[in-house]
């Protein structure tokens, strides 16, 4: 009994390592096609499903063009006539590249281009602006809930603020699709779904989240630092400068970069109102998109190459959000 | 001037924390107005292609009821073995370590995983996809918490309990487990809260029916994925009743958690 149970809690304890481990192989493998096909080009290639197309003719025609140094060093060439399609006719379009795709290398050679570019740097800006917009207020409730607010106010808002950061994110995404995104449009112009629109949603999103584990890391500085700085004639102000934070610091920092690494894979909140479209926002008030929301929207009309070209995406989300959560743990919140 | 810019100070930190929850409260205005407007019996009563939720709401349930069901032994023997067999090692820290970070991970890529080992493999969507899902998120929180509450009891009972001749696995099970079991419990509901409301991993792993059913094998209706697609259909009719399985979900959601705050608070007392 012993020995059973002994053996059962280490191999339910690996079996989280296990997980851990299958899930970026697994992803690895299933990326493993689109991984040859583009290689590293995939990060900094802004097209995608951008089809490539050499009609046999004119192969020679443009055999030149090859030589000078495009991508790809098979027999394809670029063709000008590239189009960029638009996000109404995405899916249509997505499952006629899917039958291309298929029927390659028969009649007509076509190569279909995807690369993460747009993606990534949807993601990355809105979770920038979402952090732009969320430090400031969650600091600001967070000194509140500590510093400022009287005892009988403090608990009953830090509880909401807690109850809050539980809140599913789809109801965060609705709320801004339907209400948020036309406010924002109504004063900054430009679309209802937009970039900007995103990462204030996404901002939103995590100052509960933020605000709660900030108000804990300054809840853990000595009565005592604060009171001897009072006595020397501080002000509020001084002793949350120079005696709070320097003390909290870490655990701020902290609590920070798990609200991006929070901010960076969150999908739903994103989803509605990022907009969706393969292009990069030329102005903040632009539709982009975003790796996770491309995974939750292209998923179940992808095969072949145009899935495993997702799973590459979920790869590089996986290891985005890894080395993010891996710098917080590591550096700042260090368990004793 | 020290004391006026103090003053500046605090109004400033105060209309932040303002701005903060005008927000929050906003969203749960809209919340609740949009979503009372829509509850009625035929909600509860009716599944999804006649214009309710029941079978979503069953469903969504069902599948994170499993999912805890399975993951509260793996969570809790996983924590025990941190705990109480890794005297602390470098690998017993690693494993915690690594424990945290798969908290955190992404859920959309945990959907990604399940999707390429069973979706993939299997052909079709299944409600067994879903629950392992919610399971992969599910089990590292328990593991948290298990392994912090059992970090809360006195050594002095594991070594009384030892001085009577009790085996490892009694003083752990009888002793250590029962001081701590209210607050692993909170931590179970708290999980349970948290994985009823995922989104992003169901969507393409149990998908979503619109049709009554209980058969994990197959496409499984699912509470919050049909928000996602209600949301965004051109029907008015369609998105107010996306807005009532919102403001269901969310009221779901806080009320398990105000539970488990209940019981933790009743058990420091």
């Amino acid at each position: 009994m012993e020995s059973i149970f002994k053996k059962l809690a280490q191999f339910s304890a690996s079996l989280v390592f296990f997980i851990l481990a299958a899930t970026a192989i697994v992803l690895y493998l299933s990326a493993k096609p689109a991984i040859e096909e583009f290689g590293v080009h995939f990060l900094f290639e802004s097209r995608w499903g951008v089809e490539e197309k050499v009609e046999p003719s004119a192969i020679e025609q443009s055999k030149q063009e090859l030589v000078t140094g495009s991508i790809d060093d098979e027999d394809f060439i670029t063709d000008d006539e590239d189009f960029v399609m638009d996000d109404e006719d995405f899916v249509m379009d997505d499952e006629d590249f899917v039958t291309d795709d298929d029927t390659e290398g028969n009649s007509n050679k076509s190569k279909v281009i995807y690369g993460a570019l747009v993606p990534i740097v949807g993601t990355i800006f809105s979770t920038l602006i979402a952090m732009l917009f969320s430090i400031p207020i969650a600091m600001g409730i967070a000194v509140f809930l500590s510093e400022i607010a009287p005892g009988s106010l403090a608990k009953p808002v830090g509880v909401a603020i807690e109850l809050l950061a539980s809140i599913p994110s789809i109801i965060y995404g609705m709320w801004g699709l339907f209400y948020f995104g036309p406010f924002i449009a109504s004063i900054f112009g430009g679309n209802t779904v937009s970039l900007l629109v995103a990462g204030l949603v996404l901002g939103i999103m995590v100052i509960p989240f933020m605000a709660a584990l900030s108000r804990d890391a300054i809840s853990t500085v000595p009565d005592l630092l604060k009171e001897s700085a009072y006595a020397m004639g501080a002000t509020k102000l001084e002793v949350i400068k120079d005696v709070v934070f320097p003390y909290a610091k870490s655990g701020i920092i902290g609590s920070i970069i798990l609200s991006f690494g929070r901010a960076l894979g969150e999908t739903m909140a994103v989803a509605f109102v990022i907009g969706g479209v393969y292009q990069f926002a030329g102005k903040v008030t632009d539709p982009t998109n975003s790796i996770p929301v491309v995974l939750a929207n292209s998923f179940a009309e992808s095969s072949g190459l145009s899935l495993s070209v997702l799973f590459y995406l979920a790869l590089i989300l996986f290891a985005m959000s890894f080395i993010v959560i891996a710098v917080a743990k590591f550096y700042f919140l260090r368990r004793k | 001037m020290r004391l006026f810019i103090n003053k500046l100070f605090l109004v400033f930190s105060t209309i932040t924390a303002l701005i903060g929850l005008f927000f929050l409260a906003w969203i749960l205005y809209t919340l609740c107005s949009k979503g009372i407007a829509g509850i009625s019996v035929d909600v509860f009563t009716k599944d999804l292609i006649d214009g309710g939720l029941r079978n979503v709401i069953v469903g969504q349930l069902m599948m994170s009821g499993v999912a805890t069901v399975i993951g509260i032994p793996v969570g809790i023997l996983a924590g025990i073995y941190l705990q109480e067999y890794g005297q602390n090692s470098k690998t017993t820290e690693f494993m915690r370590d690594l424990s945290d970070v798969m908290m955190s991970a992404p859920s959309i890529v945990v959907g990604t995983f399940v999707y390429a080992i069973v979706v993939v493999p299997t052909g079709h969507t299944s409600g067994w996809a879903g629950v392992l899902a919610l399971f992969i998120l599910m089990v590292p929180i328990i593991v948290r918490t298990t392994d912090d509450m059992l970090n809360l009891v006195p050594v002095e009972l594991r070594e009384a309990g030892m001085a009577i001749g009790a085996s490892k696995y009694h003083v752990t099970m009888n002793i250590v487990v029962r001081y701590a079991k209210a607050g692993i419990l909170t931590g179970i509901l708290l999980a349970f809260a948290r994985v009823v409301g995922e989104t992003a991993p169901l969507i393409y792993t149990s998908g979503s029916s619109q049709f009554w059913s209980t058969d994990l094998t197959g496409t499984f209706p699912s509470l919050t994925v049909s928000i996602y697609n209600l949301a965004t259909m051109p029907d008015d009719k369609m998105v107010q009743l996306g807005w009532t399985g919102a403001f269901l979900l969310t009221s779901m959601v806080l009320f398990i958690n105000l539970i488990g705050r209940y019981a933790s608070n009743k058990k420091r007392r």
